[in-house]
């Protein structure tokens, strides 16, 4: 890979991350648990949706061509996306959903942080500017609900533990650096994730302690969403998200 | 299971600085940190404010509209209440 083959897909990975947790919210869109966190988690999903698009305009201005901020989302198919499994989780219950949230959300945060202080990339920093605001606006929501439900009733607890415990598995892929995400780092443009690492967990720890749940033991991490190997779920959100470009190319409106 | 409905929460924006806040409408949390952060969401989604205040609605009390003619109509007949009888310098507009 030459250096702007990296950086395309570099950027790919930062905005498919985005783009399919905020297509992942967007399912709770009519049928949030109460309206006010309809609106809250509806709001976040567009917050998300509205970085990748910057982001893959970026990319689509890089590989030239054919390419279009709507044909990167809209016409790659499920090996072509970089996005992280933990992303691509169904939603299943509001548990769930705020744990991915949460655990997402202190990875982007810390992401964009990082661009933002240390890129040597004027582009990804200017969205990491935007971007920083909205994912710590995230962060504290998500953060306070999962402090809200761990630390909450016997139920509420043990929703919120199952949903840490079966989460836990994805996270591990967070930091094990594909090729791109080394070279990207090596080449000045890409986040530093071994920083990133030790910061996520102290967050990681001092939530959970604070919502009473157990940090899970196990080292296991399921990976592959990088470079493209992802879960079985990944087919239905793309079924859902591509079907109109699908089925009517080329359709606007 | 217990089914409680969260208390409902008035919510009051200031739409810039140095404008007084003003009430926006209502909503339900659990307590006034979510509060809050719904009253963000619901109600700065379009750039309509720079502060916000919530109050439980209990703890706003009106009068009875029952008394609306005591308390209201004895006012009617009172114009000379209105500042209206004094001649203004010609350089004050906004009186």
């Amino acid at each position: 890979m030459d250096q702007k083959e990296v950086l395309f897909d570099y950027i790919l990975h930062l905005a498919d991350n985005s783009m399919i947790i905020g297509q992942r919210n967007s399912e709770w869109c009519g049928h949030g648990p109460v309206l006010e966190q309809d609106i809250a988690l509806t709001n976040i999903a567009l917050d998300l949706i509205g970085e990748a698009r910057s982001l893959y305009q970026y990319a689509a201005e890089i590989k030239g061509g054919n390419c279009t901020e709507d044909s990167l989302p809209f016409l790659r198919d499920i090996r072509e996306f970089r996005n992280l499994l933990l992303v691509e989780q169904p939603n299943t219950d509001w548990a769930y959903t705020i744990v991915r949230q949460f655990f997402f959300d202190v990875f982007h945060y810390l992401v964009n942080k990082d661009i933002l202080d240390n890129s040597n990339d004027l582009r990804l920093k200017e969205i990491a500017a935007k971007t920083i605001k909205e994912s710590t606006y995230h962060l504290k929501w998500s953060s306070e609900w999962v402090i809200r439900l761990g630390d909450g009733t016997d139920i509420s607890k043990l929703k919120m533990q199952t949903a840490v415990d079966d989460l836990w598995d994805f996270t591990g892929e967070l930091f094990i650096l594909s090729e791109t995400e080394q070279k990207a780092m090596d080449l000045g443009f890409g986040a530093d994730l071994k920083k990133a690492e030790q910061l996520w967990h102290e967050k990681v720890k001092e939530i959970l302690n604070e919502a009473c749940l157990t940090i899970p033991s196990t080292d296991f991490a399921q990976q592959g969403g990088k470079t493209g190997i992802h879960s079985e779920h990944f087919g239905y959100i793309l079924a859902e998200m591509q079907f109109m470009q699908r089925a009517y190319p080329g359709l606007e409106w | 299971m217990t089914n409680k409905e969260w208390p409902l929460w008035e919510v009051f924006i200031r739409a810039k600085q140095g404008l007084n806040h003003k009430h926006v409408g209502s909503l339900h949390a659990a307590d006034q940190t979510m509060a809050i952060e719904n009253a963000r969401d619901v109600y700065t989604r379009r750039m309509e404010g720079v502060s916000i205040w919530v109050v439980e609605s209990k703890y706003i009390h009106a009068n009875e509209p029952s008394e609306q003619d005591a308390l209201f109509d004895p006012a009617n007949d009172k114009v000379y209440r209105h500042p209206t009888f004094y001649i203004l310098p010609e350089e004050l507009n906004h009186m």
